[in-house]
């Protein structure tokens, strides 16, 4: 590490608690749910898939939790690893997006907000994205475009499912233009995994709105939603503003989506391998 | 052109103020010549050279924001106007088959240049009473699910899809999160990469986010002069990112949402000019510019068979992103 690192490192401490917060990332020893308010030993929490025990509340997952929970014989091999954001517009907000970007791969160990490869579920191969809200946010740009293409193309050429976990607030703005055509790229992807005639098995957890929502995140063959998650195209707050009245409760949460037709099952986290793997069973016989 | 307001005069964009003057001298000059004492047709005609040519030099230097004016200027002509102007015997079809019609999106069938093809685009009007009754051209899903039906009804007898583009965005109301959004635009975008016929996009004013795209998948995407498109307003993107609403000048240079800059990023395929002071100008003129690209567009497209149509949709988007490859 370098002593510019470091000295970024020791910044970077000092937002985390506010981070943690956000992110559902518990503390040390004792976390309170978000939810119901209780305190929980964090062991206790883990070994739970991170679910209160009291309350039910699904806590954010990082994609290296995702991954340890599904395979959980650490069959996942890592694809495309090594794409990175590019700052091409030269797009400076309240900071610099390269900076935005160098931040985010120190902050959270990942190199874009999407995690790809290749593994087996129950014995049968799959290729699994699995994005992560802690890189910006879980925003879609040129590398979780590219990735997700790549990660389609993958499957076809391997013949095997695809399973993509999904935690986004939509489009990376500092992309602009280009973010929303990865919605494009995404959405044709899976038109040619249709054609060959492969299984998309699309999770989504919360939060999944905006420009994910409106892409490759609604188009399973089957879509799963953990419970309780926001999902849904506009955010809450740009609706209120627009229809100027308060929303009803649940709104835009999964269980209001499954009975909208919009999500096929609403699938607690510790049924959720299982229910994948005889998704994917269902569709191998 | 431009409806004369009850004074008679164009209504202008804010940044024209300058012509008003000129516009002023022009009145007199009439109402002298009008009195009939003097022969004023000669200075007339140079006083309206001088207002052409004040305003094609304003329009020569607009910045981001002022063309996101232009974009969104009431006047500016709308998707039927353009259908009637471009193609010949437009009928219009109303409905997704499921739930309702949308206003905000029009769909229809026509002929252009003798060929039939099936015309698509969000709706705005010229008013306060005509915007409220298209939405602002903000669709619900049911506006997406009918834009769907009608392409699917256009490839099924093997004629083009054209469609125009001008909406600030998906409407995000209660009803369109509940009939599902996201779904209907990721399912046109799914669907629109596998269209077996030729498909031109125009964006005419303002392309806004997904709501935008939801139609725009073309072979050919093709953008009016002074038309915008973006993934968020420059307001919004100067509110979220910038945390300073009055910004979104500011934020259209820094997002790159002109013809031009897209042109230069290549989302965009080819830029279509408008008339001096803007296509509400002289929408005759600008629908003639539309018609020509899309007759030179179309050209190479129909020489496609049904796979290399598709196969040249899918790697015009496959190749979008910007991105370091890494290790
Ligand atoms: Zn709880």
């Amino acid at each position: 590490m370098s002593i510019h690192d470091w000295f970024k490192r020791k910044k970077l401490q000092k937002e985390t608690e506010y981070t943690r917060e956000r992110l559902d990332i518990p503390g040390d020893l004792w976390v309170k749910c978000y939810k119901c308010g209780q305190p929980i030993y964090a062991k206790d929490l883990a070994a739970n898939l991170k679910v209160c025990p009291k309350c039910n509340y699904h806590f954010k997952l990082t994609s290296a939790e995702r991954l340890a929970q599904l395979f959980t014989d650490n069959s996942f091999k890592e694809i495309n690893a090594g794409l990175t954001s590019r700052n091409f517009l030269e797009f400076t907000d309240t900071k610099d997006y390269s900076r935005r970007i160098e931040e985010s791969i120190l902050k959270s160990g990942l190199n874009d907000a999407l995690v790809t490869g290749l593994g087996k579920l129950g014995g049968l191969e799959v290729a699994a994205g699995i994005m992560d809200f802690s890189f910006m946010g879980g925003s879609m740009g040129s590398v979780v475009g590219e990735k997700f293409a790549r990660l389609v193309e993958a499957a076809r050429e391997k013949k095997c499912p695809v399973i993509v976990f999904s935690t986004s607030g939509g489009a990376r703005m500092q992309e602009s233009i280009m973010s929303l055509m990865q919605m494009a790229k995404t959405s044709a992807a899976l038109g040619r995994l249709r054609e060959n005639r492969l299984p998309y098995l699309s999770v989504l957890a919360d939060p999944t709105t905006g420009g994910v929502s409106a892409s490759f995140a609604m188009l399973g063959d089957v879509n799963l939603a953990e419970p309780g998650a926001l999902i849904g195209f506009a955010g809450p707050r740009v609706i209120e503003q627009t229809i100027r009245q308060k929303l009803p409760p649940g709104f835009q949460r999964s269980e209001f989506l499954r009975d909208h037709g919009m999500v096929d099952i609403v699938c607690e986290r510790r049924f959720l391998r299982e229910t994948l793997i005889k998704l994917l069973r269902f569709f191998k016989d | 052109m431009a409806k004369p307001d009850k004074n008679g005069k164009k209504r202008l964009l804010g940044f024209e103020k300058p012509l008003l003057e000129l516009y002023d001298k022009l009145e007199k000059l009439k109402a002298l010549s009008g009195s009939g004492s003097l022969d004023m047709d000669e200075e007339i005609r140079l006083m309206e050279k001088r207002i052409e040519a004040a305003r094609q030099e304003i329009f020569a230097g607009l910045d981001p924001i002022q063309i996101v004016q232009v974009a969104r200027f009431i006047e500016r002509p709308n998707v039927r106007e353009y259908a009637g102007l471009i193609f010949d015997d437009f009928i219009e079809l109303h409905g997704d088959r499921n739930f309702a019609d949308d206003p905000a999106l029009l769909t229809g069938l026509a002929r252009l240049d003798g060929r039939s093809v099936a015309v698509i685009g969000h709706q705005k009007g010229h008013t306060t009473k005509e915007n409220l009754a298209h939405n602002h051209a903000m669709a619900n899903p049911e506006g997406y699910r009918k834009a769907l039906r009608v392409m699917r009804l256009a490839e099924r007898y093997g004629k083009p899809v054209i469609s125009f583009i001008d909406t600030p965005g998906a409407y995000p109301g209660l009803g369109a999160e509940e009939r599902g959004q996201a779904e209907a635009i990721a399912k046109n975008l799914r669907e629109m990469a596998e269209l077996t016929v030729p498909f031109i996009s125009v964006i005419t004013g303002e392309g806004g986010s997904g709501g935008a795209l939801g139609i725009g998948m073309g072979n050919r995407v093709l953008m009016m002069e002074f038309s915008i498109y973006s993934v968020i307003s420059p307001e919004g993107c100067a509110s979220i990112l910038f945390r300073d609403a009055a910004r979104a000048g500011d934020a259209a240079v820094a997002m790159k949402i002109t013809a031009k800059d897209l042109l230069g990023l290549k989302v965009i395929d080819e830029i279509i000019k408008e008339p001096v002071g803007g296509a509400h100008n002289d929408p005759p003129l600008a629908a003639k510019n539309i018609k020509a690209a899309l007759l030179r567009h179309l050209a190479p497209l129909l020489s496609l068979s049904q796979r290399e149509l598709i196969a040249d949709r899918y790697n015009k988007y496959r190749k979008m992103g910007i991105y370091n490859e890494g290790r």
